[in-house]
């Protein structure tokens, strides 16, 4: 028997989404219970791996398929969900789910931030959005999708605010390493463009080569928006 | 007016407004014009000013930046007045550009979680009811405790109230807990189960009642009986209890300890004996003192509740 198979099966009669442990203490049981059958003895110590990558081919072979449902992980458990383009028929047949309001849209800024670099004080998240939090960090506080996580080991001692379960199923994640472009928004500093160009034209006073923009000019421009600041950190 | 009121609200701060005016001006964050910007800015907070919105103090501070930006771009760079507290820190333009670009890509996800969200609100998850192939078995039944039994034989005894209310009789000591033991056992087996009153029909008085209900009770602790409710105040029934995983060990068991129970009564029945014999002689003497009886029968019955419990949590596993 082919262990994805095993999977599908325990996952199309599960009542709730199965975690890769779950998954894996099933077969264990089914393997060593008194009268277990032959077929499953050999699955009694499938690895973690194992089953995730099975699950993970599992999730392929649906997703190929193009059938109405696929196979989603969602806050590290796994379950059968169907594709939202069916919601019509399905809010008929189930009613509409009983969600709360969506969030707003400075809510939804304030969990990005939080999201991609928890944890993180509110100091850190309203320096990033330029702007005071008190009022959505409460609502989203309130609403359980982040929780105060611990305190940072600087002067005062500020509150630090990390994202839970809950908001990976609410966004239907699967990790946070599944959040859209994680990699590019984590804590990489953003790269020193050439000389930001300020000077309006017609206006500044600036000699020329300060004004250029162009790539050839990049390089001895590079220097200039720090050159004024020089000659006084040598004094 | 009511137009620019509304397009105020959804600025989500300075950051936000900045990037409204860099993207209608059509050109990249890096390459922004900021003096150009300063003035569009200002302009904005006058506006609101003058459509007497409440003009958040972020605002005041971008735009302080913003102008102080502008004014350093009055002079040429050679002639720039250095300002003691930029020694150390960044070009006030490079930290507001880096300030913008980074809000920009928490924008950016902010909008890929709203997606998410309306998606995830269309997913619907697949959530099968309980499989209930087993509920043919006895198991899922609720399970009957002590008090239930003891309210049951309460009104089985309430027959005999009347009867002797004004009579007193004097009975031979006709009956033994290990008699009704093998009665009851005997009727079981017979008919595979019985309701609970049932087993009482051919009770002639009191003590007959008291000792079968003892037995009762001794065979559910020596785990030979159970009783279930087939539904919430139905009655009571009384079957062979759910042994049918291990019967060897049943088989092997019980049947000795049975047989100690029926011929000599001690030792294990003997609490239950003892209060048997009390209670005869209780009811030979006060019938109307039924709630001392009740006292006693509780007392007795916790005992046996807690065994029976802590079969019922023995059998589970198997």
């Amino acid at each position: 028997m082919e262990l994805k198979f095993i999977l599908e099966s325990l996952l199309f009669s599960a009542q709730k989404p199965m975690s890769v442990k779950e998954l894996r203490d099933l077969l264990a049981n089914a393997a060593t219970a008194e009268d277990a059958d032959e077929a499953a003895k050999p699955f009694k110590k499938t690895k973690d791996d194992d089953v995730t990558a099975a699950l993970e081919e599992l999730a392929r072979e649906h997703a190929a398929a193009a059938r109405s449902y696929r196979l989603a992980c969602v806050a590290g458990a796994w379950q059968f969900v169907t594709q939202p383009e069916f919601a019509p028929w399905l809010k008929a047949l189930v009613g509409v789910k009983n969600r709360p309001t969506r969030l707003s849209q400075a809510a939804l800024e304030t969990l990005a931030i939080i999201a991609y670099r928890q944890p993180v004080t509110r100091a850190e998240v309203e320096q990033v959005r330029g702007v005071n939090i008190d009022g959505t960090i409460q609502t989203i506080l309130e609403r359980g999708l982040v929780v105060q996580s611990g305190r940072a080991e600087v002067v005062g001692r500020p509150a630090l605010y990390s994202t839970t379960p809950l908001f990976l199923e609410y966004f239907g994640l699967r990790g946070l390493e599944d959040l859209p472009a994680a990699d590019e928004l984590r804590r990489i500093p953003v790269e020193r463009p050439p000389a930001p160009v300020t000077a309006d034209a017609g206006l500044a006073t600036v000699p020329p080569e300060q004004l250029q923009l162009n790539e050839e000019a990049k390089a001895p421009v590079e220097e200039a928006p720090v050159a004024p600041s020089e000659p006084s950190a040598v004094n | 007016m009511a137009e620019y009121k509304v397009q105020f609200e959804v600025f989500e701060g300075p950051l936000d407004l900045l990037l409204y005016l860099i993207k209608k001006e059509e050109v990249d964050i890096y390459e922004v014009n900021l003096t150009k910007l300063a003035t569009q800015f200002i302009e904005y907070i006058d506006l609101m000013r003058a459509f007497d919105l409440e003009v958040a103090g972020e605002f005041l501070v971008m735009a302080s930046t913003l102008m102080y930006i502008k004014s350093r771009e009055l002079l040429p760079a050679d002639q720039q007045v250095v300002v003691e507290a930029e020694d150390e820190g960044e070009d006030p333009r490079w930290e507001l550009i880096r300030q913008l670009v980074e809000y920009k890509k928490f924008k950016d996800a902010a909008a890929k979680l709203q997606t998410l969200e309306e998606r995830q609100e269309n997913v619907f998850p697949r959530l099968p009811g309980k499989i209930e192939f087993e509920s043919d078995a006895p198991a899922p039944k609720p399970e009957v405790g002590i008090f239930d039994l003891l309210n049951a034989v309460n009104s089985v005894l309430k027959r005999f109230q009347d009867k002797t209310a004004g009579t007193r009789e004097i009975y031979e000591d006709k009956w033994t807990v290990s008699e009704k033991i093998e009665f009851v056992l005997k009727t079981i087996t017979e008919r595979g189960s019985v309701k609970f009153s049932e087993l009482f029909e051919t009770a002639a008085n009191r003590a007959e009642v008291v000792c079968t209900f003892l037995a009762l009770l001794e065979l559910i602790r020596l785990k030979q009986l159970a009783c279930v409710q087939p539904e919430p105040f139905a009655e009571i029934e009384i079957g062979k209890a759910v042994a049918s995983e291990v019967p060897t060990e049943i088989a092997a068991t019980a049947p000795e300890t049975e047989v100690d129970a029926v011929k000599s009564a001690p030792p294990s029945p003997e609490p239950a004996a003892a209060v048997a014999e009390e209670e005869e002689v209780e009811d030979e003497f006060d019938d109307e003192d039924d709630d001392d009886e009740d006292d006693e029968d509780d007392e007795d019955g916790d005992e046996d509740g807690d065994e029976e419990e802590a079969g019922a949590d023995d059998q589970k596993p198997n």
